[in-house]
């Protein structure tokens, strides 16, 4: 049996229906410009930096490396939507405040995103397994260990769900 | 006192953890066009023909702008105007621009800068700073008239007479080499020509007052009509000075010709090849120690290569002077550090201001000089280093503040367990993989000292209703500056912080407050916000104290009330409604000029820096035997910082100082062919990942400055400087082995 291929994509929790001509946009570019979800940067344009980190069925990916098409019918996450619709924050993102994890702040959307990747299924974590679950994403700024920190404090919340 | 379990705390946070901060390519303005920068495959070239015919006939393409088209000075800078925002005469690096493209969208506008042709003769091309400063050599820049930018000299005491009186002698060459910031915000511009006039500009830049002068110049108009307005910053260390502000500029001239609002956002390719990087050093050390063990003199020759243009070489090597005998006592120096242009990519400021470079070279050397002299480190330090009331290579006599270099040496000495672990060290033996401990320390002068004018400016502006906006002339970098500014407000009105308001500062409002840089924003700024505030008191204070039965002075400012000796009170808000209904405002514009200092040039030698900061920092680490991959096992850090304002930020400052210099250490460097980078992005850039960092140990010490109105004095910097040379000399303690060239290696 053949099933049409899909044309739609869910961008935190709202389904969209893709229009033919932006299907071969880069992802990052269609976030940026077409949605104005500009949470996600563009640092190095190569997939090396993880600062266009979005969650893709929640699992990490690098959108200035991805086209539309790739992940049409799928769920798409930016940091835009980790907040609760009331816009209360994020145990995690309440973490990063908390914690002093953030300070330019130009990394901090794809850390928070490859973080909360990484504790959906890891929710009891060691340190030095946080420590590498960041290790795809670049901070010139904090040398990583308040971020670290705040992985730890907001795992247990993440615990608790399951 | 348990600061350390308190949450942290910064005005950004929230924007920035749910992607609602709008950096300056966030930002949409109707009817946008796009710029991009246009380069010539030229190092060093004179420059016939930039033809932008083709290009301007481009799909979409909506000016090309080149030299021909500047309306005011083409020449800028901020010690020599060396600068050519846009190329005219001469290519002389591989990074100037040679023409802007602006187009309906980005991607016609990168593909019409394909087509703008470059004409040009080549021209010897100068790599090598030491074979530019041969007589015969041909030059940079013709009108300077030689490739020296600038030479500084330290002269102290008699060194032939220093060496004369040495047991021992230790000498030793290294070198250090080009550094990319790497923040992670390449650079990008936004400006429109609003209806009153005025060119607005925001943009990826920490030094506004900077940028509005490039901007002013290169339009040929009065600093009234640019308005640089503040705009979140994706990282700088330095590195968002001269070419961020050319950025600006271009930006708004293409906004200026079109009449649209622009926006040029770099990719990291062009961000790495245009952008300025640390100066790479050449130094040739010599060290005399008497019998005593104690040092008598030092000689020294560093070189460093400027590049294409002059930026600030003078003043990063003038840090360098004044700090090339790291913190110790030498009774006689003879020293010189030179600038030097050549045809490769220009180098400026950067996080450390050309301390990184002697610091690596000196913390070596000074364990050199200690295993000569039959001495430890660590005894060896403890006989030279400088304490309260010591002289300075440069003749200034530290008083006036704590003098605690002696005080963080021994906390790391402590809290690492130091001298076991050097017991431990391998030294090259053993079976396993080497293992070592080293530190390294410096101190530090704050701000920018006698390289130029220093003040700052923060106005204070109490509502109606008791809720404060502040401004100040100091620009949020990431480091928290605002928030510093805000707690140091909120605790001299005694009030809560979410009261406050930081105002995202315009060029326009405040007055000019000199550079976001040398870690001067929270004493400068700080220092503004203390001397605003203190006027405001006054202000209150004065309306109220005849109902509270006491004088102005005698009014406590604290927990959101003015309190009076015999505890009658009133409300902050109150308070500030009494001053309206009299017609007076509580409002004041604070200004806090630093201390004086003083330098004559001619002998290297004066009071350099008003006050220092302390610090010290060691590292453990394993060396591969086979693969010699360097694995960092725990660092720690202790810096004095006279007051920790904003402590979760103060931590993050330590911990970002030391992995950047970490990174300096082991892998950091620029790679370059025929001054072309082959480093042009974060694929052939290596920085700092969670996995190469250890854990990182903070000793915050707190001995208030008496100089700063905020007590608080500055780490961005004293974090980054010291890292490099605590990692060579663990290297050395592991290995058996100095390493005399940075980095020092990863994988082998």
């Amino acid at each position: 049996m053949k099933t049409a291929a899909p044309t739609t994509l869910v961008v935190n929790g709202r389904r969209l229906r893709i229009p033919a001509g932006d299907r071969s946009k880069n992802l990052l570019t269609f976030l940026r410009e077409d949605l104005d979800l500009t949470g996600a940067k563009r640092g190095c344009g190569i997939g090396v930096c993880g600062t266009c980190t979005v969650l893709v069925d929640n699992k990490p990916m690098r959108a200035c490396r991805t086209r539309v098409a790739d992940i049409l019918g799928r769920s798409l996450t930016t940091i835009e939507g980790l907040a609760a619709p009331d816009g209360s924050l994020h145990p995690l993102q309440k973490a990063f405040i908390d914690c002093g994890a953030i300070q330019c702040g130009f990394c901090t959307p794809g850390m928070v995103l490859a973080a909360h990747a990484f504790l959906l299924k890891h929710p009891e974590p060691g340190r030095d397994e946080a420590r590498r679950a960041i290790s795809a994403n670049l901070c010139r700024c904090t040398g990583y260990q308040q971020i670290i920190d705040a992985i730890m404090a907001a795992a247990p919340s993440y615990k608790k769900k399951e | 006192m348990d600061k350390l379990n308190e949450k942290a705390w910064r005005n950004d946070a929230a924007a920035k953890v749910t992607g609602r901060a709008r950096f300056t390519d966030d930002i949409k303005l109707p009817g946008l066009v796009h710029a991009v920068p246009v380069y010539s495959d030229f190092v060093h070239a004179r420059l016939v023909d930039v033809d932008t015919a083709a290009a301007a006939k481009s799909r979409g393409v909506v000016r090309v702008i080149t030299a021909r088209d500047v309306p005011g000075s083409n020449r800028c800078g901020q010690i020599l105007k060396d600068l050519h925002v846009l190329a005219d005469d001469k290519i002389r690096y591989h990074g100037d621009v040679a023409a802007v493209v602006v187009a309906e969208t980005r991607a016609q506008a990168i593909a019409a800068a394909q087509k703008v042709r470059i004409l040009a003769e080549p021209l010897p091309e100068l790599l090598d700073p030491e074979a530019a400063l041969a007589p015969d050599a041909a030059l940079v820049h013709e009108e300077h008239g030689t490739n020296l930018i600038h030479r500084h000299v330290i002269r102290r005491g008699d060194a032939a007479r220093g060496f004369a009186e040495s047991a021992h002698i230790v000498e030793q060459e290294f070198r250090t080499p080009f550094v990319e910031h790497a923040y992670l915000e390449p650079e990008a511009a936004l400006c429109r020509v609003r209806d009153d006039g005025v060119v607005e500009v925001r943009g990826s830049m920490q030094h506004p007052y900077s940028t509005r002068r490039f901007v002013a110049e290169f339009l040929g108009l009065p600093l009234a009509r640019v308005e640089i307005v503040g705009t979140p910053l994706g990282g700088g260390f330095g590195g968002k000075d001269d070419t961020a502000a050319l950025v600006c500029a271009r930006t708004a001239l293409a906004a200026w010709l079109t009449g649209r609002p622009v926006k040029m956002t770099y990719d990291r390719e062009w961000s790495m090849r245009e952008s300025y990087k640390r100066h790479p050093y050449r130094m040739r050390y010599r060290m005399g120690v008497g019998a005593d063990g104690r040092i008598r003199a030092v000689e020294c020759r560093i070189v460093a290569d400027g590049g294409a243009y002059c930026s600030v070489s003078p003043w990063v090597t003038w840090r360098s002077t004044v700090q090339c005998c790291g913190p110790y006592i030498v009774p006689h120096v003879d020293g010189e550090v030179l600038s030097v242009y050549t045809n490769n990519v220009f180098t400026g400021a950067m996080r450390g201001f050309g301390s990184p470079q002697v610091n690596f070279a000196i913390e070596q050397l000074v364990e050199m000089a200690a295993e000569k002299a039959g001495l430890s480190g660590v005894e060896f330090r403890r006989r030279n280093m400088v304490r309260q009331g010591s002289t300075t290579v440069t003749g200034q006599v530290l008083e006036g503040h704590a003098v605690s270099m002696s005080e963080v040496f021994e906390r790391v000495l402590a809290e690492s367990g130091y001298e076991a672990k050097l017991k431990r060290s391998s030294r090259g033996r053993g079976e396993d993989d080497y293992y070592g401990i080293g530190l390294a320390m410096s101190y530090r002068g704050v701000s920018l000292g006698a390289e130029g004018t220093d003040f700052c400016a923060a106005v204070v502006s109490v509502q109606f209703d008791g809720s404060v906006l502040l401004e100040a002339g100091i620009h949020e970098n990431g480091q928290g500056a605002e928030s510093a500014m805000i707690l140091v407000l909120a605790e001299e009105l005694g009030i809560d912080r979410d009261r406050i308001v930081y105002r995202r500062p315009s060029t326009s409002a405040v007055p000019d407050s000199g550079t976001t840089v040398a870690s001067r924003a929270t004493i400068m700024g700080g220092g503004a916000v203390s001397r605003a505030a203190a006027a405001v008191r006054l202000q209150m204070a004065g309306a109220v104290a005849a109902d509270l039965g006491c004088r102005a002075e005698e009014v406590r400012f604290a927990g959101g009330r003015l309190t009076a000796p015999g505890g009658r009170d009133v409300g902050f808000a109150e308070a500030a409604q009494r001053l309206y209904r009299d017609q007076k405002y509580p409002y004041a514009l604070g200004v806090f000029p630093a201390p004086r200092v003083d330098w004559d040039e001619s002998c290297g030698q004066g009071r350099a820096y008003f006050t220092w900061v302390y610090g010290c920092q060691a590292v453990e680490l394993t060396v591969g035997r086979r693969s010699g991959r360097i694995r960092l096992l725990n660092a720690w850090a202790a810096h004095d910082v006279g007051r920790a304002v904003n402590r979760a930020a103060l931590l993050g400052q330590f911990y970002g100082g030391m992995a950047m210099g970490a990174g300096y250490g082991l892998f950091e460097e620029v790679a370059m062919t025929g001054g072309r980078l082959r480093s042009l992005n974060y694929d052939t850039y290596r920085i700092p990942r969670s996995i190469d960092l250890p854990e990182m140990n903070a000793i915050i010490l707190e001995n208030r400055d008496p100089l700063s109105p905020s007590g608080a004095k500055s780490i961005g910097e004293p974090a980054n400087e010291i890292m490099a040379p605590a990692i060579a000399n663990a290297y050395f303690h592991a290995t058996g082995r100095r390493r005399f060239e940075l980095p020092i290696g990863g994988e082998k």
